[in-house]
C-alpha cells in the first residue's frame, strides 16, 4: 500500500513538473534561436513573466461569443494535462501512464485540435475560419504518418503503453533498428507540423495570410489566451518528450529510489536542451513552404513511417 | 421453467404487439380525434421501444436463448422464432432509437400537417409502424422465409417513409433508387440462404447451423450475404441509394434508418457468418477488411463534399459501417487462422461500433431535424450562429460530434481504439503480407478519424457557430421538451458508453460467448476503471480518468484565475480596421473543405464553375460572379450510370420483338410451345 501510495505521488510530482516545466522549454528555444540568428535574447524567464502577465488581465471577448469559445481554453488545458500526466519523464511505470496509451495520447491532441478549431469558427470572422480550416487539413495529413510511425514502435514491443515500449528498448539495449530510424523521422517530420514549427507554421508570426494556428486563437485574450499559450508549450514538450525517451530512453529512472529519480531528470534535461537545439537549427535554416507544399511534406513523412513498418514486418521478425 | 424461459421473449412480442397497435392508432387518427391518436400512436412506440429494450437486454444479460413456434408461414414451415443474445444486442439498439424517435416524434411530425405542402398524418404513423415492426421481427426470425418476410417488410416500410413527401422529384427519384437496391439486396441474400438451405436440407436455421458446407459453398454462402446485407448496410460501392434515401425522409425516419437499418445489414453478415455458416476462412476477413477501409476513407472523403446537413450525415454512416467491417474483418481473419481471443476483440469492436453508430448518428439526425424544424434549412450555406437561438440542440448536437469524431472521452473513442487494438496485434499472424497491410488500414482508420473531425468542426462550426446566414435561421426559436427528450436521451447514452466501456463489454460476454466460444475476461481484469483489452501491459485507457482530467482543468481555472483577473469583457471581434465584419466574410462550408478537396482531388469528379454577370455596357465590369460546385460520386459515373444505359439498351434490343400485332404473338406462343415440346420428349 505503500508502495501504491509513493506511486502515485510521484506521478503527480511528475505530472506538476512536466506542466511547471514546459514554459522553460519553450524560453529555451525562443533564447538558442535568437542567439543562432544574431538577435539578443531575452531570458529564459521571460516566457513564465508573460504567462503571469496574462493571466493577471482582463479578458476581452468577441461580442457573439458562445460557451463553445470560453470553454475552449480549459478543454484545450485539461487535454494536454492528462497527457502530460501520461508520459512518462522522469520515471517509468507510474500509475497515470495507464490512463493513456499512444492511440489515446493522439485522442487527446485531437480532442484539443477539435476545440480549438470550434473556436476559431465561433466569432465568425475569416481569420478563424481560415486557420480553424487549414488546421484540419494538416491535421489530417499529419496524423496517419503519426500513428504509422508509433504502430512500428507498438508493433515491435507488442505494446502501446509508452511505459513499456520504453521498458522493452531499454532492455534490448543498443541495438539499431532501421525502422526506428525510420518510424524517428516520420515521427519528427509530424512533431514539426503538429505543433507549428517552420516549414509548416510560424509560431512567431502575426503575418496574415501564413498563420495556421495564430488565426484560430486570434480572438483570445487575458487568461484564455494564457491557458491556450500553456497547453501549446506543453504541446511542444509532449513531442520533445517522446521523441526523447522513446526513441533514446537511457538515464530514464526504472525504480522510484532518489538517486535513480535525479539522474532521469538530469538525464530528461539534457536530452530536452540537445533536441531544442536541434530544432532551432532546423527552424534557422528552413524557410516556411507554402501552405499546399504541406502536403508533399506531410506525405514525405508518412512514406518514411510506412517504410519503417514495412522494415520491421520484412526485416526484423519472423 | 418453459414459462419463466419465455418471458423475455413475451416482451417482445409485447413490443411487436405495442408496434402495431401504434400503427392502428395513426390509421385511427384519419377518423377521430386527430391529436390524440396521433400521441397515442408514439407512445404505443415508446412502450415498444421500451419492450424491446427490456427482452433484449434479459435475453444478452442473461445469456438466455429461447424459442417458439408460431403457426404463420407455409404449411410445412411455421415460423421459428429465437431470441439468443445477438438478436438481443440489436433490440436493444433498435428498441433505444425507437424510444428516442417516440419522444421526438408527436411534436415533430405535426409541422408535416401543417403548411402550404401539407401531408396527410396517418399513412406516416402506419408506415413507420411497418418499418419497425419489419426491423422488430426480423431480429426474432430463426428461418430464412419469415426472416426474408420481415427484411422486405422493413424495406418497403423504408420505402414508404422516403417516399412520403412524394411532391418533390428528388424524393420520388430517391425512393425508387432505394427500392431497387434493397430488391437487388434481397434476391442476393435469398440466394445466400438457398445454399446453405440445400446444405442443410430446409430453411430453418437450426437446419443450416448443422449443414456441413465444402469451403467453396461456404464461400459462395458468405459472398452472397456480405453483398445482399452490405446494400442494406451501404457498403461502397453498393452505397449509391444510401446518402440519397435518408436524407429525404422524415428526420426521425433518417434517425432510425441510419441508426438501426443499416445495422440491420451488419445483423445479417455477422448471423450468417458467425452463426449459420461458422466455419470462418481468413481469407473473407481480408475482403471484408479492404471493403470495410474503402468504405470509410470514400464516405468521409464525400461527406466533406456536402453541405446539405442531412446527406453529410447519410454520407458518414457508409464511413462508420466501413469502421465496423474493419473490426468484423480483423475479427474473420483473426478468427480463420486460430486466434480465437483476438478474433472476440475484432468482434467486440464491431458490435461496440455498432450501437455506437446508432446512437450518435440517431443524435445527429433528431437535432438536423430540429434545425430543419425551425428553420426550414437543410443547407448548411446558409445556417450560422443558431447555438444562441437553440443552446441546448447545440449542446446535443456537439455531444454527437465529438462521438462521431472518435475523440475522447465519449463512446466514438472507444469503439475505434479497440479496432486499433486489434489491428495492431498483426504481427501475431504467419502471413508477412497480412501482418503489413493490417497496420496500412489501421493508418488509413487514422486517416478517416481525422478527416471525421475535419467534418464535423465544419457541421458544427457552420451551421451552429459564426453569424447567422439568412433571416430566418437568425429567428429561429429553441425546439420542444418532447424533442429535446429524445435527443438527450440518446446524449446521455452516448457519454455513459463512453467513461464506462468495461461494463458494456462484460455485458456483451453472452454474444461472443455463444458466436465463438469465448469472452473478453482480460477487458477488466484491473476493475472497472482501467479498459485492458489485451492485457494491462499491452494497452490500457481509462476513461473515468480523462473525465476527471478535464473536470480539474475547469475548477483550477476557476479556482485560480476567474476570481483573480475579474469579470470577462465583451468587446467587438477584430476587423483589421476596415469597417463591420458582415455575416458573407464568414467561412462557408465549401470554403472550409477546400484545402482538402485540393488535396484529395482525384478522389471526385468535381464539377466547380465560375459564373461571370457582366455589367452592360461597361466592359471589364462585373456585375455579379455566380460561383457553383458539385462533388459528383465515381461510383455514379463508372458503375450505375452505364449499367443503367446498358439495362435500357438491353431493353430496347428486346423490345423489337414486340410488333403489336397479334399474328406475331401467336407465332411467338406457337414457336414457345413447339419448342417446349421439343425439350420434353
Amino acid at each position: 500500500m505503500d508502495h501504491y501510495l509513493t506511486a502515485w505521488l510521484l506521478a503527480a510530482a511528475q505530472t506538476a513538473l512536466f506542466v511547471a516545466a514546459a514554459p522553460l522549454l519553450a524560453g529555451w528555444v525562443k533564447r538558442v534561436k535568437c542567439h543562432m540568428q544574431n538577435r539578443a535574447a531575452p531570458p529564459v524567464a521571460q516566457v513564465y513573466r508573460d504567462l503571469a502577465k496574462l493571466f493577471r488581465k482582463q479578458p476581452v471577448i468577441a461580442e457573439n461569443a458562445s460557451w463553445v469559445f470560453r470553454a475552449t481554453p480549459y478543454i484545450v488545458f485539461g487535454a494536454m494535462l492528462l497527457s502530460a500526466a501520461a508520459i512518462p519523464l522522469v520515471a517509468v511505470d507510474l500509475p497515470t501512464g495507464a490512463i493513456a496509451d499512444v492511440i489515446v495520447l493522439v485522442g487527446f491532441a485531437a480532442l484539443a485540435r477539435f476545440f480549438t478549431a470550434l473556436a476559431g469558427l465561433d466569432i465568425g470572422t475569416a481569420f478563424g475560419g481560415m486557420g480553424s480550416s487549414r488546421e484540419m487539413t494538416v491535421a489530417a495529413l499529419a496524423e496517419p504518418a503519426m500513428l504509422m510511425a508509433v504502430f512500428t514502435l507498438s508493433m515491435t514491443a507488442n505494446s502501446t503503453n509508452l511505459s513499456a515500449v520504453i521498458n522493452f528498448n531499454l532492455d534490448a539495449g543498443l541495438v539499431l533498428r532501421p525502422s526506428f530510424l525510420f518510424a524517428l523521422s516520420g515521427f519528427a517530420m509530424v512533431a514539426v507540423a503538429e505543433t507549428g514549427r517552420i516549414p509548416v507554421d510560424n509560431p512567431a508570426t502575426h503575418l496574415e495570410l501564413t498563420m495556421i494556428h495564430e488565426a484560430m486563437i486570434l480572438e483570445y485574450s487575458g487568461r484564455h489566451l494564457g491557458l491556450i499559450e500553456w497547453a501549446n508549450q506543453i504541446k511542444l514538450m509532449i513531442y520533445a518528450v517522446l521523441m526523447a525517451n522513446v526513441f533514446w530512453p537511457w538515464g530514464i529512472a526504472r525504480e522510484f529510489t532518489a538517486p535513480a529519480l535525479a539522474l532521469g531528470a538530469v538525464a530528461i534535461a539534457a536530452k530536452l536542451a540537445l533536441l531544442a537545439v536541434a530544432l532551432v537549427v532546423w527552424e534557422t535554416v528552413m524557410a516556411k513552404m507554402r501552405l499546399f507544399r504541406v502536403p508533399q511534406f506531410l506525405g514525405f513523412a508518412l512514406l518514411l513511417s510506412l517504410l519503417g513498418m514495412l522494415t520491421h514486418v520484412v526485416l526484423e521478425t519472423g | 421453467m418453459g414459462e419463466v424461459l419465455l418471458q423475455p421473449l413475451a416482451l417482445m412480442y409485447l413490443a411487436a404487439f405495442a408496434t402495431i397497435l401504434s400503427g392502428v392508432a395513426a390509421a385511427g387518427a384519419v377518423r377521430r380525434y386527430p391529436l390524440l391518436l396521433h400521441a397515442g400512436s408514439f407512445a404505443l412506440l415508446a412502450v415498444a421501444g421500451a419492450a424491446g429494450v427490456a427482452g433484449g437486454g434479459w435475453a444478452m444479460l442473461d445469456d438466455l436463448t429461447v424459442t417458439d413456434t408460431i403457426a404463420f408461414g407455409l404449411p410445412w414451415l411455421r415460423w421459428h422464432l429465437r431470441l439468443d443474445p445477438l438478436s438481443g444486442f440489436f433490440s436493444v439498439l433498435l428498441g433505444t432509437l425507437v424510444l428516442a424517435v417516440a419522444l421526438y416524434g408527436p411534436r415533430y411530425t405535426r409541422e408535416f400537417g401543417r403548411g402550404e405542402s401539407a401531408q396527410p398524418l396517418p399513412p406516416l404513423g402506419i408506415f413507420t409502424a411497418v418499418f419497425v415492426l419489419g426491423m422488430q421481427m426480423l431480429l426474432l426470425a430463426d428461418d430464412a422465409f419469415m426472416f426474408l418476410v420481415f427484411w422486405e417488410m422493413m424495406s418497403v416500410g423504408g420505402y414508404l417513409l422516403v417516399a412520403y413527401q412524394h411532391q418533390h422529384p428528388a424524393n420520388r427519384h430517391a425512393a425508387f433508387l432505394y427500392l431497387l437496391l434493397a430488391h437487388i439486396g434481397s434476391l442476393v441474400i435469398l440466394i445466400s440462404f438457398g445454399v446453405l438451405a440445400a446444405f442443410g436440407g430446409g430453411f430453418a436455421f437450426d437446419q443450416m447451423r448443422a449443414a456441413e458446407l465444402s469451403p467453396l459453398w461456404a464461400t459462395l454462402a458468405f459472398t452472397f450475404a456480405l453483398v445482399g446485407f452490405g446494400t442494406k448496410a451501404g457498403i461502397v460501392p453498393l452505397h449509391a441509394w444510401l446518402p440519397e434515401a435518408h436524407p429525404v425522409a422524415p428526420s426521425h425516419v433518417s434517425a432510425l434508418m441510419s441508426g438501426a437499418m443499416i445495422k440491420m445489414g451488419i445483423y445479417g453478415i455477422v448471423r450468417v457468418t458467425y452463426d449459420l455458416i461458422g466455419q470462418i476462412q481468413w481469407q473473407w476477413g481480408v475482403v471484408v477488411l479492404l471493403v470495410g477501409t474503402a468504405s470509410a476513407l470514400l464516405g468521409v472523403l464525400y461527406a466533406l463534399m456536402q453541405h446539405d446537413l442531412k446527406r453529410l450525415l447519410a454520407y458518414h454512416s457508409i464511413e462508420n459501417i466501413g469502421i465496423v467491417l474493419m473490426g468484423l474483418g480483423l475479427s474473420m481473419i483473426f478468427l480463420g487462422t486460430g486466434h480465437k481471443t483476438l478474433g472476440v476483440l475484432g468482434l467486440v469492436a464491431a458490435l461496440y461500433h455498432t450501437i455506437n453508430h446508432a446512437l450518435f448518428k440517431a443524435l445527429l439526425f433528431l437535432g438536423a431535424g430540429a434545425v430543419l424544424h425551425r428553420t426550414h434549412e437543410r443547407d448548411l450555406e446558409h445556417m450560422g450562429g443558431l447555438i444562441h437561438r437553440m443552446p441546448v440542440t447545440a449542446a446535443f448536437f456537439l455531444i454527437g460530434c465529438v462521438a462521431i469524431s472518435a475523440l475522447p472521452p465519449l463512446n466514438g473513442f472507444v469503439s475505434e481504439w479497440l479496432t486499433f487494438q486489434t489491428a495492431l496485434q498483426a504481427p501475431r499472424l504467419e502471413n508477412g503480407v497480412l501482418r503489413a497491410v493490417i497496420p496500412i488500414t489501421a493508418a488509413t482508420l487514422a486517416l478517416t478519424g481525422a478527416l471525421a473531425a475535419a467534418c464535423f468542426v465544419k457541421a458544427f462550426g457552420v451551421a451552429f457557430l459564426g453569424q447567422p446566414r439568412s433571416r430566418h435561421v437568425a429567428r429561429a426559436r429553441e425546439v420542444g421538451p418532447g424533442m429535446l427528450a429524445g435527443m438527450g436521451l440518446l446524449s446521455a447514452l452516448c457519454l455513459v458508453l463512453g467513461v464506462i466501456p468495461t461494463s458494456v463489454i462484460e455485458a456483451m460476454a453472452p454474444i461472443t460467448q455463444m458466436l465463438v466460444g469465448k469472452a473478453l475476461p482480460s477487458a477488466s481484469v484491473r476493475g472497472w476503471l482501467w479498459l485492458t483489452p489485451v492485457a494491462p501491459e499491452v494497452a490500457s485507457y481509462s476513461a473515468p480518468f480523462v473525465v476527471l482530467g478535464v473536470a480539474l482543468a475547469f475548477l483550477l481555472g476557476y479556482l485560480l484565475l476567474k476570481r483573480r483577473a475579474g469579470p470577462i469583457r465583451r468587446g467587438a471581434a477584430w476587423d483589421c480596421g476596415f469597417g463591420p465584419l458582415t455575416t458573407r466574410m464568414q467561412y462557408t462550408s465549401t470554403a472550409y473543405s477546400q484545402p482538402i478537396r485540393r488535396v484529395f482531388a482525384p478522389t471526385w469528379k468535381l464539377d466547380e464553375r465560375i459564373e461571370e454577370v457582366r455589367e452592360p455596357g461597361v466592359p471589364g465590369r462585373l456585375r455579379a460572379l455566380h460561383y457553383q460546385f458539385h462533388a459528383v460520386d465515381w461510383s455514379w459515373l463508372m458503375g450505375y450510370l452505364p449499367i443503367g444505359r446498358a439495362v435500357l439498351t438491353a431493353a430496347r434490343v428486346v423490345g423489337r420483338i414486340q410488333t403489336g400485332s397479334i399474328h406475331t404473338y401467336l407465332v411467338y406462343s406457337f414457336v414457345t410451345l413447339l419448342l417446349f415440346l421439343w425439350i420434353i420428349t
